[in-house]
């Protein structure tokens, strides 16, 4: 057995890649709970991928049968509905992780210097991520699939000049149609699932590169030498790490320390995401949206259309500017600031534990300014919302704004050299 | 944490929304386990709606086996149009001249209940009143300018609005206080009141056939995974013992 | 100011594996078991969505024929599970033929199982008069023409009736049984069925014997 092997070894380097990046990889021994989010993202990526291979096997993409067929899944495959609430389920919790996940990242400063580019491919995973959601969300041919892709390919056309072509080259008609669904059904199953596939694994490797941050923001990989051997970990950690630095005994191997820690998290994650699947599967309209049951009809529009929560801080942005440019641009600019995260910030010391009061009330704001957005685009238009919606558009722009200004003469706390005990 | 807190304060709201708009809705007392309620349902449903709505999702075959009737009974007492038992519950009329006659075709009622929501429509079918200004005769309180005509009169009667004199800061005013019928139909309002309950349970029932059984392996399914969580939170504690 | 203690230095200096501790070895165990329990449950429904569907299972479905309407040496078709299904009306011209060319057959007695229990006699059917048979060649699938009325002694010198595929030359009798020196190497398949009536069968079931 071992000389088998040791044959595959010498061709591929299986143990040595799993020991590198998972079994011998240094986690410093502080991630806390913040820290499980980019586990459990991996895990509700890989139930997308195989529900979503499962469902494939019985919708059929066309607008005559779209809905009919998820209907069929619903009823007619055996145990179909299961695997087809694994996937819308799926598809909002995938949203819940990576929002805790990209937040988590903003309090300790994981965006920080050497870590820039790490962001910036979770970035393109969030973007990759609203597109193939969009996409999916429309194969349904519900009425709200339609609508919803009616308002959003429509804010394509607010770009002058090209917009109006530009539109209707996307939907390859007139309208929203069976062209459209198809195209987005290609793209949805097999392009950007391969486009999110490969820049998790860029963002793994970006990752292992730079190494973990951690709630400390306190680096755990020392100058060669600079190291007592006994303040170097007794762990097996792998050589790739251990003979340019000294690993410093603030970390646990990934397996089994984090992976247990991860599956305790993911323990718990399971709970409430089998309690949505089985007991509450529209989740009171928010996962799967009530006038979505009823199939696409191009002469009506649902009373309210809002896109699903997810995307509904950005609606909210985009209609609290009354210019449609300025809307879709402003919208766009949201996410352009997130990307921009890294150079905003100015600031040496990453965890808001050794920063200003200024910066965790900053940060707080923005959470509280991004979910009431949320509410703001996700519930009927009302006069009183146009205004707090300008408000809280101003106020999420405001934290960057304000984020650079004061991160360059913050005053901060001293930051250990070592996690504290 | 707090995050996470705000998530659920977000969603909460949300679960408690009804889809009905202004109007205040009747709680629609409605049990999927009650079988006889089920079949009750269905045969009104048969009788009364498939005339112009389908229910083209949903087969007959299925309908029976989850509502405990035979295929033989299921065929003889609530199929009327020539279908096999395995065919799909599609209406007899047309969907051209169904629009023709009402203005636009009636709807599909297999999701009705997940679109409207089961109080929407309980109280729906129970808001018509007479209003000779309508092609049809009735008028509905939840869905004003109804296009579709009383077809549960013969049960219920001729509805008609009916109002009291209340004094409003020392005047006597009319207020509308609800639905009355006039006796004829074939019902008490009580009864009429349990029929539109047994059509609503059968809707809900369709809608999402897979519900009890979703129940039923959900529970165990959370049993499990307590059960895996206790192993792997014991397992993670002593690992991490010697950590701290 | 480590942070280690040095029992777990010891253990752990060489690999991250578990160290020798019951505890712990009955817990990595248990919980192996039960996380294995849970990946063979979650996989149930992938797997189990793999079966015929209930749209499927409904297109399978047994199907009533009304056979009063066929006349002697008529053949009709019906569609059983998306096949082709024959039923032919022998005359007793067509019955006295069978046994004329036995010795020209591959498998004169059906021994081989392409019939029910109830299929496996001279006539191949429940009752002589009707032929029931998958209209499906045993060859490559293709579906043989019916040729009767002396048409078939084109393609089998002494046989007036039976089926020829044309896709590569196969040749069945008024039973369904194949003649030597084809590609097809088994008779046509008999189709459960039974009747309800002299003028109804049922294809898709046999009656249950009491």
């Amino acid at each position: 057995m071992s000389g088998f092997l040791a044959w595959i070894e010498e061709r591929i380097p299986m143990m040595r890649v799993a020991n590198m990046h998972a079994i011998q990889y240094p986690a410093p021994r502080n991630m806390n709970f913040w820290y499980v989010f980019g586990f459990l993202a991996t895990i509700v990526l890989v139930n997308q991928i195989v529900t979503g291979i499962w469902l494939t096997m019985s919708f059929e993409p066309s607008s005559a049968r779209a809905f009919a067929s998820v209907e069929y899944i619903m009823r007619e495959v055996d145990y179909g509905w299961i695997i087809r609430y694994m996937h819308s389920t799926g598809a909002s919790a995938f949203f819940i992780v990576v929002y805790m996940h990209m937040f988590r990242g903003m309090i300790y400063g994981s965006y920080q210097k050497p870590r820039e580019l790490l962001w910036v491919f979770g970035m393109f995973i969030y973007l990759a991520l609203m597109a193939e959601a969009f996409m999916g969300y429309v194969l349904p041919w519900g009425q709200m699939s339609y609508w919803g892709a009616q308002v959003i390919v429509s804010l394509f056309g607010a770009i002058p000049v090209i917009g109006p072509d530009l539109v209707i080259w996307i939907q390859g008609d007139y309208v929203i149609s069976g062209a459209t669904l198809n195209r987005f059904f290609a793209l949805h199953v097999i392009a950007l699932p391969l486009v999110i596939v490969i820049l998790v694994f860029l963002h793994i490797i970006a990752l292992h590169e730079v190494g973990s941050n951690n709630p400390d923001g306190v680096a755990i990989k020392h100058k060669k030498g600079s190291l007592p051997e006994s303040e170097k970990t007794p762990y097996k950690i792998h050589e790739y790490y251990t003979s340019k630095y000294d690993i410093a005994d603030d970390v646990v191997p990934f397996f089994p320390h984090i992976v247990l820690k991860d599956l305790v998290a993911f323990c718990i994650f399971l709970f409430g995401f089998t309690y949505i699947l089985f007991f509450a599967p529209e989740m009171g309209g928010k996962f799967l949206e009530h006038p979505n049951f009823e199939i696409a009809n191009q002469l009506k529009t649902p009373a309210h259309i809002f896109p699903v929560w997810y995307f509904t801080p950005f609606y909210a942005i985009l209609k609290a500017v009354p210019d449609k440019l300025m809307g879709v641009l402003a919208m766009f600019g949201a996410i352009v600031a997130l990307f921009a995260l890294p150079w905003v910030d100015r600031g040496r010391v990453k965890s808001w534990r050794y920063r200003s009061g200024l910066h965790k009330a900053n940060l707080i704001l923005f959470a509280i300014v991004f979910i009431f957005l949320g509410y703001l685009g996700g519930t009927p238009q009302e006069n009183w919302k146009i205004i707090a919606s300008q408000v809280a558009t101003v106020l999420y722009f405001g934290f960057f704004v304000a984020l650079f200004l004061y991160s360059k003469n913050e005053n901060t706390k001293p930051v250990p050299e070592r996690i504290p005990k | 944490m707090k995050k996470l807190m705000c998530f659920l304060a977000f969603f909460l709201p949300g679960m408690a929304m009804a889809a009905g708009g202004n109007v205040h809705l009747d709680e629609a007392p409605i049990d999927l386990t009650d079988k006889a309620s089920l079949q009750r349902g269905a045969k009104l449903f048969m009788n009364y709606c498939l005339g112009c709505h389908s229910m083209q999702y949903q087969r007959y075959q299925r309908t029976f086996k989850d509502l405990g009737i035979s295929d033989e009974l299921g065929e003889q007492y609530l199929q009327f149009t020539g279908e096999k038992v395995s065919d799909y519950i599609t209406r007899a009329m047309p969907a051209e001249s169904a629009a023709g006659w009402f203005g636009a075709a009636p709807p599909d009622l297999t999701l009705v209940a997940r679109v409207r929501g089961e109080d929407w429509i309980y109280t729906y079918l129970r808001s018509f009143y007479k209003d000779e200004s309508r092609p049809f005769g009735v008028n509905n309180k939840v869905f004003p300018e109804v296009g579709m005509p009383h077809v549960l009169e013969p049960l219920q009667g001729i509805p008609r609005e009916t109002t009291e004199e209340v004094m409003v800061d020392g005047e006597m005013v009319e207020r509308y206080v609800g639905i009355k019928s006039d006796g004829t139909g074939s019902m008490s309002p009580g009864e009429y009141d349990e029929a539109v309950a047994d059509i609503v349970n059968f809707l809900e029932y369709t809608g999402e056939p897979s519900k009890l059984d979703s129940h039923r392996i959900g529970k165990w399914v959370l049993v499990f995974i307590v059960v895996l969580f206790v192993f792997v939170y014991l397992l993670k504690k002593d690992y991490w013992r010697e950590v701290h | 100011m480590s942070n280690v203690s040095v029992d777990a230095k010891e253990s752990a200096q060489t690999d991250n594996q578990p160290k020798d501790n019951t505890r712990r070895r009955f817990l990595t165990v248990a919980t192996s078991v039960v996380g294995g329990v849970g990946v063979v449950g979650a996989a149930v429904p992938f797997v189990a969505s793999w079966n015929p569907s209930a749209r499927a299972k409904a297109a399978g479905a047994d199907v009533e024929v009304d056979i009063s309407a066929i006349e002697p040496g008529q053949l009709i078709r019906v569609m059983w599970r998306s096949k082709p299904v024959w039923i032919v009306r022998r005359t007793p011209d067509t019955l006295g033929e069978l046994a004329k060319h036995e010795d020209r057959l591959k498998d004169p007695n059906s021994e081989a199982e392409q019939q029910p229990a109830f299929a496996q006699n001279q006539y191949r059917s429940l009752k002589e008069e009707y032929l029931i048979l998958v209209g499906i060649c045993t060859h490559l699938g293709c579906s043989p023409q019916y040729l009767k009325d002396g048409a078939f002694e084109e393609v089998v010198e002494g046989v007036p009736d039976g089926f020829f595929c044309p896709c590569h030359g196969s040749k069945f009798d008024m039973a369904g049984r194949v003649f030597q020196n084809v590609p097809a190497p088994l008779n046509l398949v008999v189709p459960p069925y039974q009747f309800v009536d002299d003028n109804t069968v049922i294809i898709g079931s046999e009656a249950e014997v009491a």
